[in-house]
């Protein structure tokens, strides 16, 4: 029986002369590599995300000698920076953490002795506010006079410093994809170039028969779109328990609580960008596939008359 | 249908030639560096003012020494390299000036038969001849038709599936002629095509181009086999060292 299937009509001979295995191994290992920056863009963008909604509307206010009568107020000098605080528009709350609560804080500075150290510790007063723009040095100085001493630490210098450093390693994962994009295309390339040496009789006859330019790129670039995908699927899938663990490492810095083990709490602990940029880097490599084997062939096609 | 004036072929170092216009693409530059290093000066010129002229459904042998430049007079009209001077119009296409892209079209109503054939080795007999039939885009039904009725014809049908690597020289050779004429080209150019074939074989590739050339086709057949020309008189065109020595016209 004669085989009459011309969508399996192979007349350039590529399923040798591009061989289905360097060419998806190179493109998965460059979609794995991709993976990773992505994950890492994703990964710094909601933890920036959490901390700037964290920490973006929060004062710390440290009141030394808290328990010492205050200046010229009724009580302890504690009790009057708390009330001037709730007494501040733009200030939703104020509240003192308690012994226990600073023992937890300073436990990894001081090991468990924290609680019961002899060295006076002040008092910190954890203050959320209303708008993130409120200016803090009046409200300091008012603090201040009433208790000498009193420290206020704005959060505002760590949230710029924390976005400069974020925008930065997303510069760095962004330029990582780029140059993983550029070495994918150029295994295509290569891999192109070997496949049309190889073949180059091949191609001279059916050049010779009538064969239009395009026809014969395109033969080559669906071969190296078919292999890129398959590259593409087997590099994404691979990285995913990766950046799954990756991401559950990650989660207790975002506020997620932390349970091990759980899988479908491991799936929800990933970026839902990344649910989405995730199936788009095997279209990408077929994308980079197809384009980088329809030029290069294009090009060396122009040598033929 | 076919006008050489003044034509003049040489050959550059990656056989093929430049084209007649424009500079030459980067590619065609990187492609020296299969050249051999330090011989850098232009071939000699291989054919030289060649001219006559040709009207549609005649029949010519070319006829020429070894070496004469027949192969290239025929490369010259299968559109495998382009004259380095003169002009050269092709089933009513300027070849010299056309655009690159012109020429896939004009291909596919030439039908050649080579030399050395140029089968494609991992392709099967009938997916060989089929071929010039798929890069027309004809429809696969009447693909099969028509190659199995032509394969019945030059005697192959037995070997349909085998590739041209398990047939003999002349069975190769017959599967060649099969896939030049299966598009019925209107300009059918044969290299040396009797050369592994038998004396009864030989005569019936003759008759094949003749019945061809009766309804229409434009046939152009280069030998050295002098007893078959003798067989089977028609008018020539003979070379000689690079240059047309005789051209005759229609009885
Ligand atoms: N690809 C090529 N590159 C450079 N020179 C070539 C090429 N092909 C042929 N020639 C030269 O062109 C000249 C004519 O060769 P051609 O093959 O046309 O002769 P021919 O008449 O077909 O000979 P034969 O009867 O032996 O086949 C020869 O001198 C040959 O060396
Ligand atoms: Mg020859």
């Amino acid at each position: 029986m004669i085989s009459l299937r011309p969508s399996g009509f192979d007349e350039l001979g590529l399923r040798r002369a591009l061989s289905d295995r360097v060419l998806p191994l190179l493109v998965a290992a460059m979609t794995f590599l991709a993976a990773l920056a992505l994950g890492g863009w994703f990964g710094i963008a909601s933890l920036s995300q959490h901390w700037r909604t964290g920490a973006g509307s929060a004062l710390t206010v440290q009141v030394p000698d808290a328990q010492a009568s205050a200046a010229g107020l009724p009580g302890t000098r504690l009790a009057a920076v708390l009330s001037l605080l709730t007494g501040t528009p733009g200030v939703a709350s104020a509240k003192a953490l308690a012994q226990d609560e600073l023992a937890a804080l300073l436990r990894p500075w001081l090991g468990s002795a924290g609680g019961h150290l002899s060295v006076p510790i002040p008092a910190v007063i954890a203050v959320r506010l209303n708008e993130e723009t409120l200016d803090v040095t009046p409200l300091a100085r008012r603090l201040a006079s009433a208790a000498p001493g009193t420290l206020v630490e704005d959060h505002a210098i760590w949230i710029r410093r924390l976005a400069l450093l974020t925008r930065s390693l997303q510069a760095c994962a962004g330029l990582a994809l780029i140059v993983v994009a550029a070495v994918a295309a150029a295994v295509v390339a290569v891999a192109t170039r070997a496949g049309l040496i190889r073949r180059r009789e091949a191609i001279e006859i059916v050049h010779g028969l009538g064969a239009t330019d395009s026809y014969i790129a395109g033969r080559f670039a669906a071969r190296a779109t078919w292999l890129a995908t398959m590259g593409g699927v087997g590099g994404s899938v691979i990285a995913l328990p990766l950046l799954l663990v990756l991401a559950n490492l990650a989660a207790p810095f975002s506020g997620r609580p932390v349970e091990p083990g759980d899988m479908r709490d491991a799936l929800e602990t990933l970026p839902p960008g990344l649910w989405f940029a995730l199936p788009c880097l095997p279209a990408i490599a077929a994308a980079i596939g197809f384009v980088t084997a329809h030029g290069t062939v294009r090009r060396w096609l122009r040598r033929l008359p | 249908m076919l006008r050489f004036e003044m034509v003049g072929l040489r050959y550059d170092r990656a056989g093929y030639t430049p084209p007649a216009r424009g500079r030459r693409s980067a590619a065609d530059r990187r492609s020296g560096e299969s050249r051999p290093p330090g011989r850098r000066q232009p071939l000699p010129e291989v054919l030289h003012d060649i001219s006559f002229q040709l009207d549609p459904g005649a029949f010519r042998w070319l006829l020429g020494p070894s070496g004469a430049g027949k192969s290239s007079m025929l490369r010259l009209m299968y559109l495998a390299v382009r004259p380095t001077r003169g002009r050269l119009n092709l089933l009513g296409t300027e070849v010299t000036t056309a655009p690159r892209t012109a020429l896939p079209g004009l291909r596919r109503r030439i039908g050649v038969v080579f030399q050395d054939f140029r089968l494609l080795q991992h392709l099967s007999a009938f997916d060989n001849v089929a071929l010039p039939l798929r890069l027309a885009g004809r429809p696969e039904g009447q693909i099969k038709a028509d190659v199995t009725e032509l394969m019945r014809w030059v005697g192959l049908s037995r070997y349909l599936d085998l590739p041209p690597a398990m047939l003999s020289g002349g069975e190769q050779q017959r599967v060649a002629i099969a896939r030049a004429v299966i598009t019925r080209p209107a300009l059918l150019l044969a290299d040396e095509p009797t050369g592994n074939l038998d004396d009864a074989q030989a005569e019936r590739l003759m008759q094949l181009f003749k019945e061809l050339n009766r309804i229409g086709t434009t046939v152009i057949v280069a030998t050295h086999n002098e007893q078959l020309v003798a067989r089977h008189p028609a008018p020539a065109l003979r070379l000689s060292e690079g240059r047309l020595v005789r051209v005759d016209r229609d009885a």
